[in-house]
């Protein structure tokens, strides 16, 4: 084989190689999405996080606005902190409200802003006050089997 | 010229671990002259150009090469060393990736600097002076037995060394592609200046074209002399070698109990 | 009883001193690879040889790993009612596992014996004898070219693999039995995180293509130069560092994905 049908098999490998790479990170990937662009920092109290982690997604009207960077327990309030890296293209009024909420039944976990209609917005490193926790599965279930067991207790 | 002599060995002595291999060898080669290590197989005459070349180190005694012993030289002027030697190995170790061309090249391109053109012109000299000019295209797997090795040959002067080591240059060859590469082996070494030393176990070939010939059995020089002193010699293992007897100082069986006792023991 | 223990101490002696030999020889080769970079072309030959010619067996492996696990995902997803998330498996299995490792075992079989053959034969021929007395060093001119070569083909290698194997699911889950397109690719870049779940990916490719590079220049460096002890070396290759890589997807994997 000369060399230059050589370098051309090899450039040929290299580029499909690196089109590979790209398409996992654009098309399979969130690259394209999020973490490029500027951020801010904010911070929420929960009492309970339910089964959010770091990297959980943050969205608003079901958009991606920001990700879980880190979560700390509070030693002195008995509460998680939850702290969150905002796309800086989007602001929230002070009075928003921060609830944890499953996508589907069984499905990931990701902290939902319902805004709310506060003039002056949250700045960068606030924390936001109004906040719900997680809803626990197996205390839902608890209570409808108790609720049921009294009804039935009821009817006789 | 420098009337030293290129090559010598003072009481060289090696072992593979616990066997011995070589002992008290005493040997110089001449500055001019082709210079033959004769000795039947497995008896450490290749080991003795490796140890020429510094591919081992002795156990004791040295080797010295133009002046330098060879086992003290740092790896760089062991290099150094080794681009004014060249060596032939047995089966040619053509490498088998590469053009005939590309192969005498090789060294040029490691070593040199030289431009396209010029080593074009230097290949095409070095593959004329052993008659393979036609032949720079092929592959060295389409090559004969004897081409290969006169391949190997061009390959191995391409750098014009000092010193050239054959390792059994003649083995494995029909009897014209012998005496073709015995009568390269002169002409070149001659028209080279160079000095060469050719470890082999083909008598007649030999004979024809070495100046002085050393013996190795079982690790020891047990010979040395001219062609015409070894030819006339009446020393039993020189002359059971020349004359390619089976029974004398090397004998036909190897060791073992008598052959009436192992047949008895069967019996019994 | 003596004579077993002798002889388990003399395999755990000579067992460490390959290993001595191998590390040895790990850091010979960076020590002399400034040729393999300075004249990249004979590292390219090396490319052409290793990543080029595996080109094929990847992605055609890539696809039907791919399709297979459209098929098997599909099957167990939809009894809990969520096809969508076919893409997420297939994604997420491709890029974080299957695409390295098995892009990787195929690459020992296929180049990783090629480039012990090769070497053991050229030891064999007395070809690396007669560069070393050609004062060219073999380790920088024949091993450190192959070396590199294998480093840099693996981990394009591996991403080949896991695109043509989100492609096969594809196929599969979304033109042949017909989970919707929208949710397929959505639910996949929703839940695939870049540095997370793709740059460890490739990270271990990396490391997989170094582990499979070094076995094969070791086993055919230090392979007896005989017609079996090439053939011996070549097979030690293949079933080194399949384990080696096995093994270091374990450790990285565990590394990597602990408790995130």
């Amino acid at each position: 084989m000369n060399r230059t049908a050589l370098d051309l098999w090899v450039g040929f490998f290299v580029a499909i190689g690196l089109a590979a790479v790209l398409f996992l990170a654009l098309k399979v990937g969130n690259l394209s999405a999020a973490s490029s662009g500027e951020t801010y920092a904010l911070q929420a109290k929960f009492d309970n996080i339910g089964g959010l982690k770091i990297r959980s997604a943050i969205k608003s009207s079901g958009v991606v606005v920001g990700r879980v960077t880190n979560i700390e327990y509070d030693p002195a309030n008995y509460v998680a902190v939850v702290s969150m890296q905002m796309d800086a293209r989007y602001k929230f009024p002070r009075d928003t409200f921060a609830t944890i909420n499953t996508s589907g039944l069984l499905g990931d976990q990701f902290i939902g802003f319902e805004v709310g209609g506060d003039s002056e917005m949250l700045k960068a490193g606030e924390l936001i006050k109004k906040t719900q926790s997680a809803v626990v599965l197996e205390k839902l279930i608890s209570q409808f089997m108790f609720n049921q067991a009294s009804e039935s207790k009821d009817k006789k | 010229m420098n009337q030293e002599p290129l090559v010598q060995i003072r009481d060289l002595n090696f072992s593979y671990d616990s066997r011995k291999i070589l002992s008290g060898i005493n040997l110089t080669i001449p500055r001019g002259k082709v210079v033959a290590i004769m000795g039947s197989s497995g008896c450490g005459k290749t080991t003795l150009l490796r140890l020429i070349g510094g591919q081992l180190k002795p156990s004791s005694g040295e080797v010295k090469v133009n002046g330098q012993v060879v086992h003290e030289l740092s790896p760089e002027a062991l290099y150094a060393m080794r681009r004014r030697t060249g060596m032939l190995f047995q089966f040619g170790a053509l490498f088998t990736d590469m053009s005939v061309f590309d192969n005498v090249a090789f060294q040029m391109r490691e070593h040199t600097d030289l431009p396209e053109e010029l080593i074009h012109d230097l290949v095409m000299m070095k593959l004329h002076a052993v008659g393979l000019r036609g032949a720079h295209n092929l592959m060295p797997s389409e090559l004969s037995g004897g081409m290969a090795r006169r391949v190997a040959l061009a390959r191995s002067i391409s750098l014009d060394p000092m010193l050239m080591m054959y390792d059994e240059p003649f083995a494995g060859l029909d009897p014209i592609s012998l005496s073709i590469v015995g009568v390269l082996i002169r002409k070149l070494n001659d028209a080279l200046g160079a000095s060469s030393v050719v470890v082999t176990h083909d008598v007649q070939e030999s004979l024809k074209i070495v100046d002085y010939i050393y013996f190795v059995s079982a690790g020891k020089i047990v010979a040395e002399g001219t062609a015409d002193e070894i030819r006339q010699s009446k020393t039993p293992y020189v002359h059971q070698f020349v004359w390619g007897e089976a029974d004398g100082p090397v004998p036909f069986h190897y060791p073992s109990v008598p052959y009436g006792d192992e047949l008895m023991q069967a019996v019994n | 009883m003596t004579k077993l223990l002798a002889n388990l101490g003399h395999q755990v002696t000579s067992r460490l001193w390959r290993l001595g030999f191998a590390s040895r020889f790990f850091l010979a080769i960076f020590l002399y690879s400034g040729t393999s970079f300075r004249r990249l072309q004979l590292t390219l030959r090396e490319v052409f040889f290793s990543g080029v010619m595996s080109l094929i067996i990847i992605m055609v492996s890539g696809l039907f790993v791919g399709m297979v696990l459209g098929l098997q995902g599909y099957d167990t997803l939809q009894r809990y009612g969520s096809a969508e998330a076919l893409g997420i498996l297939v994604a997420l299995s491709l890029v974080r596992e299957l695409g390295p490792v098995v892009a990787a075992l195929l690459f020992a079989s296929r180049a990783g014996s090629a480039i012990t053959a090769e070497i053991g034969l050229m030891k064999a021929t007395e070809q690396l004898s007669a560069m070393e007395m050609m004062a060219v060093n073999p380790i920088a001119r024949v091993v450190a070219p192959r070396f590199w070569g294998g480093v840099i083909s693996m981990p394009l290698l591996a991403a080949l693999f896991s695109a043509m194997g989100i492609f096969g699911g594809y196929l599969v889950g979304v033109v042949l039995i017909g989970v919707d397109e929208g949710s397929f690719w959505s639910q996949m870049q929703a839940t695939v995180d870049f540095r997370e779940d793709i740059v460890n990916g490739i990270i271990k490719s990396f490391v997989f293509g170094v582990i499979v590079s070094w076995v094969a220049v070791f086993e055919g460096y230090d392979a007896e130069p005989t017609a079996e002890g090439v053939s011996g070396a070549t097979t030690r290759t293949v079933v080194t560092s399949s384990l080696a890589i096995l093994a270091a997807d374990f450790v990285l994997t565990a590394l990597m994905f602990r408790g995130v």
